[in-house]
């Protein structure tokens, strides 16, 4: 397929490629990881964390309007503050949900599953009725549109890069709370063992709620930065909650390295084959892929010991 | 109960006298003819339908909740304009309209089971409703069992034709093959990328388009691809675009992929403005969540655009807004569903009866000349001639008309040579 084409040209399609693949595999980290805690830390199966994500969406779209409608001047910034009101905003959300229900049902997990996905029906008509059925536009600052002109071939898109940056940043914040806090060693102590953590004189019960906050106002950071990339509207969240739990199941519950393994091994396979054959194939040879290797080693790519 | 059975005893009686009383004071003062000559419920109502003296009942089935509602809400709005307009000017033989609303709930099933509901229980005369195929698919074979009436606004694959359904959308032929022509004359356009969402209607239209660029315009199609519904990652296709350089870009991507699409198509720099790319899965309506900053420059092939000028259309858009706000807009299928409504009412009026047999044998040949496209009417086939037009996306979200047939175009579910 490639007789036609010279090698300049080649050539900066594979550099394209690959960022188109490594900012596959930021959006997937991105995603995933609000999950990542609350499944893999505390295994409750969240089917509304996509809701999530688009309460952070919705949040960055009415802050984009209140800056062109109040303040036209700073609207260049608007999108750092929309990602921090989206990171509250879904936070908050997330700890009250875990007050009314998830904290009656962390000994049924399966139940969960259902809960949630009950409470992400329920946030998807409360977002049609408040905002409306129809998809919203986010306006974006100038600059965060068009790409990058390294030669003339290769342009890098200006959102790719955004995303790959805050990806980094937020899994190393994630990272450094988790495993070097005082809070995070709670949280894994908590994980590990539940009635020990408690003896000790831990607070699980804050310690959940926390958690579970985190993780959910993650999701509404990464649904902000996905209004560059995607739709917002009621059910985009359903977008992603495939790709998500695909993700996290993966690498292994409980374990963010499996999470970032996970996220590129599939971005990295799902890339190179959308190029070589059709999208939707290239899915399902991906999708064959992680079936095969979960049969083979259900607990995932990484596997965290726990006593039981 | 007793007087549950008096009431029953004495209503016929009472409505008379009722209907008698409120009858003085209007022929008074307001001498209208409608009501005078509106004829006998017995007689143009001999199948049972919900039709009285002074009403007549007919459902509408779409989707208010789920994730057809981003679709669906403009078609439900257009025909209650639609049914209010037709009441304000004297209704349909002398009957006001009254409509039942019923949610599909973006699930086929429930279409199904609610139009079953509002032919046997509601006994409606005719149903506005359905969005996608899938939903048309599992309503089709309740209309044609009970024989109700159905008026379905999209713009589909085509290959259907019933005696119960009214197609006031284009089939694939009408929208595809004008717009490929003018494209490929106006950019004298040689390579076609062809990128769609992976389901039915994409599938056969670029089937069909695939073979009209081959046989007629002597044309090459360079890609042809399909991501499931709902994707979100369009850079591996993207790259694929600037590999193989097409002189146009022909998509069908449906829902909120299509947001994500042309997001990441302006990000990695692809100017809309020197690359040419034709749609036919992006009205007015879909631009509101793209953002016209994203598509500006892309040609969409319709059978209408808000931006229409003419006397019809510059009524229909205010009244439009004036109901549903400054802020909506109109796009291709929120104005086929706007005939809904019109059509059936003409062709009851032509047909002189609301029983369903006559009107499906009436409807061919009904014209509708306040149509906001226009002028429409009604093929031999159940579809509408209509006129192909493309427009050009513009950075405010409406689209500037750039060409339009000279003549309708006439309607061809089943095309030969094209399957």
């Amino acid at each position: 397929m490639f007789g036609d084409y010279s090698i300049g040209d080649l050539g900066s399609i594979f550099v394209m490629q690959g960022f188109a693949g490594l900012i596959l595999f930021s959006v997937y980290v991105l995603m995933a990881l609000g999950l990542a805690i609350i499944f893999g830390q505390m295994g409750v199966i969240n089917m509304a964390h996509g809701e999530f994500m688009i309460l952070g969406a919705y949040v960055t779209w009415m802050t984009s309007n209140v800056f062109q409608a109040y303040m036209p001047s700073l609207f260049g910034g608007y999108f750092f503050l929309a990602m921090i009101l989206a990171f509250v905003a879904s936070g908050a959300l997330g700890m009250l949900v875990e007050w009314v229900l998830i904290r009656h049902l962390y000994k049924r997990p399966l139940d969960t599953l259902l809960a949630t996905w009950g409470l992400s029906l329920m946030l998807q008509q409360a977002y049609r009725s408040v905002f409306g059925a129809r998809e919203v536009g986010v306006e974006l600052p100038q600059w965060m549109l068009g790409s990058l002109h390294v030669t003339d071939s290769i342009e890098v898109p200006i959102n790719g890069v955004f995303v790959m940056g805050l990806t980094v940043l937020i899994t190393v914040s994630v990272a450094y709370v988790l495993y070097l806090s005082r809070w995070g060693r709670q949280v894994r102590a908590v994980v590990q063992n539940r009635i020990m953590a408690g003896a000790v004189g831990i607070n699980t019960e804050k310690v959940d709620r926390y958690t579970f906050g985190l993780g959910c106002g993650i999701a509404g950071v990464a649904g902000s930065a996905f209004t560059m990339i995607g739709s917002t509207g009621p059910t985009s969240g359903q977008l992603y909650i495939v790709d998500t739990f695909l993700v996290v199941v993966f690498g292994g519950a409980a374990s963010l390295l499996g999470t970032i393994a996970s996220a590129f091994s599939i971005s990295q396979t799902q890339s190179t084959l959308e190029f070589f054959m059709s999208g939707s194939m290239a899915k399902v040879l991906t999708l064959l892929a992680v079936v095969g290797i979960l049969m083979l080693r259900p607990q995932g790519l990484f596997a965290l010991k726990v006593r039981k | 109960m007793s007087d549950e059975a008096n009431k029953g005893l004495l209503s016929p009686l009472r409505r008379k006298l009722l209907m008698g009383m409120a009858a003085v004071p209007v022929v008074t003062m307001l001498p209208r003819a409608s009501f005078a000559q509106a004829p006998a419920t017995s007689a143009v109502n001999t199948t049972g339908l919900a039709v009285t003296d002074t009403e007549v009942t007919v459902g509408i089935l779409h989707s208010a909740t789920g994730t057809m509602a981003i679709s669906e809400t403009g078609s439900i709005e257009a025909e209650k304009l639609a049914i209010e307009q037709i009441n304000a000017a004297g209704g349909v033989l002398g009957r006001k309209i009254k409509f039942i609303q019923e949610d599909g709930a973006s699930d086929w099933p429930t279409f199904a089971e609610k139009a079953k509901k509002l032919l046997v229980n509601d006994k409606v005369a005719a149903i506005m409703g359905c969005w996608t195929s899938a939903s048309r698919k599992a309503v089709l074979p309740v209309v044609e069992q009970y024989n109700g009436m159905l008026y379905y606004p999209t713009f589909y694959e085509g290959l259907e034709q019933s005696k119960n359904v009214i197609y006031t959308g284009q089939e694939a032929t009408q929208q595809i093959l004008a717009g490929l022509n003018w494209i490929a004359k106006e950019k004298g356009a040689k390579t076609f990328f062809f990128i769609g969402s992976d389901y039915i209607w994409p599938r056969t239209s670029n089937k069909i388009a695939r073979k009209h660029v081959e046989n007629v315009l002597k044309g090459k199609v360079v890609g042809e691809e399909y991501y499931a519904l709902g994707s979100t990652q369009f850079n591996s296709v993207i790259n694929k675009i600037k590999l193989t350089k097409p002189d146009v870009i022909f998509t069908d991507v449906v829902g909120g992929s299509n947001v994500a699409f042309y997001k990441q198509l302006k990000a990695a720099g692809i100017d809309l403005a020197k690359q040419p790319l034709l749609t036919i899965s992006v009205t007015e309506d879909e631009i509101d969540g793209i953002g016209g900053e994203n598509i500006a420059g892309a040609y969409a092939c319709m059978k209408y655009f808000q931006s229409l000028d003419n006397p019809n259309n510059k009524a229909f858009v205010p009244a439009f807004k004036k109901m549903w706000g400054e802020k909506t807009v109109i796009g291709d299928v929120t104005q086929a569903a706007y005939l809904g409504p019109w059509l059936w009412k003409l062709t009851v009026e032509k047909a002189g009866s609301f029983d369903v047999d006559k009107i499906a044998a009436a409807s061919p040949g009904v014209e509708f000349k306040g149509a906001p496209e226009g002028y429409v009417r009604i093929h031999e086939n159940h579809h509408l001639w209509s006129k192909t037009r493309v427009g050009r996306a513009k950075l405010d979200g409406q689209f500037e008309l750039i060409y339009e047939t000279a003549d309708l175009v006439e309607p061809d579910p089943f095309p030969k040579g094209y399957q």
